[in-house]
């Protein structure tokens, strides 16, 4: 065997007679391991005490004196370690606070991010919400056009150009092409174009808008027109000279009735309020103006009047 | 293994405690700390055997506990097994493994982590596993073990190693 012959040839080569330690290198291990043990149990033994008495005895006890008064010895080698390592930390202080402000930078400027995002979708639900409330109002009040069932609905966006709104409204909510449109404030125009879920709304404000009126105080009839001009102001044409319309004049739908066709507004929306009233001898009808009450500019939610017995 | 091998690693675990609870107590990255004093322990349990890391391991958790007026003896308790265990691989089966020093360290780092857990929690404080075995216990043992290498290589400048291997041969004689 390999380690017979090993054996065998270390011993002629060391020439024989070498006594193996074996039995002192036993007693000198075995010893080595219970000091080993010893000392580990020892050591446990003593931290465990330290443990139950600093744990049970009060804060005024005699192992916490000891402690106290060894931190307080210890404090100016603590001290004087943190001022020579005091460079370093300011170093690494300085690069942690870079590190930290940059990632609380972009922190903070994503949740700024969020937290307007919320404000503004929250602030344009507080304004739906409140054009809701308020057309939910007018529908329960006595000037909502008898006959009719108003589809309140939310206006979904407004084109660049042109005097339209789109609706989130349209056929499957019963609402057909040319059906008046109103807010709690006033008439706002008429339905021109149909689709299933949506509608688009042409605003009075629009050159092709055309509406019967009437003066409330007076009765006097006319058409409400939107002037070549820019801006929301109306004109309420085809007045006689000798009717009587003043300054602050409420104007109305007249839904008057044309042979077999009724109008398309019903009467009695609320329309605006005369500004201005002129008169020239050459012309047959006075000039007159009328600061429409809805805001066109700012159209949240409207409410669409379908009459009560068309179905869906 | 003389006297002065035991004043020097005394000594040097008492600096490096003493920098430990001054200095890099403070020091914070992603919820891990640098544990030199453990890292340096590991060092010279393995370079000096158990008995040097038992009884460094209590002498450093002493400092440690004293320092920071914590409950005496807590730190010292799983720094002293800590040490021993380290020790008792240096001596026996890692001592001429050049990854000994990462493994231990890595190793010692999760079980003294265990270790103080489980201890405060036994003397009834509140303490939050997914704290230290979750969010912190990652970032310190990478912190432990980029401080390894240089530990390890100035704690084997200031005491010699030891040749663990002189027994071992007869051991073979004999076999």
């Amino acid at each position: 065997m390999a380690t017979t012959r090993n054996r065998t040839s270390r011993l002629v080569v060391l020439g024989q007679s070498v006594r193996r330690p074996a039995a002192s290198t036993l007693t000198s291990r075995s010893g080595s391991a219970l000091r080993r043990r010893i000392v580990l149990w020892a050591l446990v033994v003593l931290s465990l005490a330290l443990i139950t008495v600093s744990f049970r005895e009060s804060s005024s006890g005699p192992l916490h004196a000891i402690q106290n008064n060894a931190a307080s010895a210890l404090r100016p080698i603590e001290v004087a370690t943190e001022r020579v390592v005091m460079p370093f930390r300011d170093a690494w202080s300085w690069f942690d606070d870079l590190f930290d402000a940059r990632s609380e930078a972009e922190r903070l400027r994503r949740e700024n991010q969020e937290l307007r995002q919320k404000y503004v979708a929250a602030q344009a639900a507080q304004e739906e919400n409140a054009a809701l409330e308020e057309l939910l109002d007018y529908q329960r009040g006595p000037e909502f056009p008898n006959g009719y069932r108003a589809v309140n609905t939310r206006v979904a966006s407004r084109p660049m150009q042109g005097q339209h709104v789109v609706v989130a409204a349209g056929a499957n909510q019963g609402i057909r092409k040319d059906d008046a449109v109103v807010t709690a404030d006033g008439l706002v125009g008429k339905v021109t174009r149909i689709a299933p879920n949506v509608a688009q709304v042409t605003l009075l404000t629009d050159p092709t808008s055309a509406v019967a009126a009437k003066n409330l105080r007076q009765g006097a009839y006319g058409l409400i027109r939107h002037g070549a001009g820019g801006g929301t102001v109306l004109f309420f044409d085809l007045v006689t000279k000798d009717e009587v319309v003043g300054e602050e004049d409420i104007v109305i739908t007249a839904g008057t009735q044309e042979g077999e066709r009724p109008s398309l507004y019903p009467a009695g929306i609320p329309i605006g309020k005369v500004t201005s009233v002129g008169r020239t001898d050459t012309d047959v009808f006075m000039q007159i103006q009328v600061d429409p009450f809805v805001d066109f500019g700012s159209l949240e939610a409207v409410a669409v009047l379908v009459p009560k017995g068309r179905g869906r | 293994m003389t006297g002065a091998d035991a004043a020097k690693a005394a000594a040097l675990l008492f600096a490096v405690a003493i920098v430990q609870v001054s200095l890099l107590s403070a020091v914070s990255v992603g919820g891990g700390r640098p544990d030199l004093l453990l890292v340096t322990l590991v060092a010279v349990a393995l370079l000096r055997g158990s008995v040097f890391g038992a009884v460094g391991g209590f002498l450093g958790g002493l400092v440690v506990d004293v320092a920071t007026l914590e409950t005496l003896g807590l730190t010292s308790l799983v720094l002293t097994v800590g040490g021993y265990w380290i020790g008792r691989y240096g001596e026996t089966t890692g001592r001429d493994r050049s990854h000994a020093p990462y493994v231990s360290v890595a190793v010692v780092t999760v079980l003294y982590a265990v270790g103080a857990m489980l201890l405060h929690f036994l003397l009834g404080e509140e303490v939050s596993a997914r704290l230290v075995l979750v969010q912190s216990l990652v970032p310190t043992i990478a912190f432990n073990l980029i401080l390894t290498a240089p530990v390890y290589w100035l704690v084997k400048k200031l005491l010699r190693p030891v040749d663990w291997t002189d027994r071992a041969r007869e051991v073979r004689l004999l076999g």
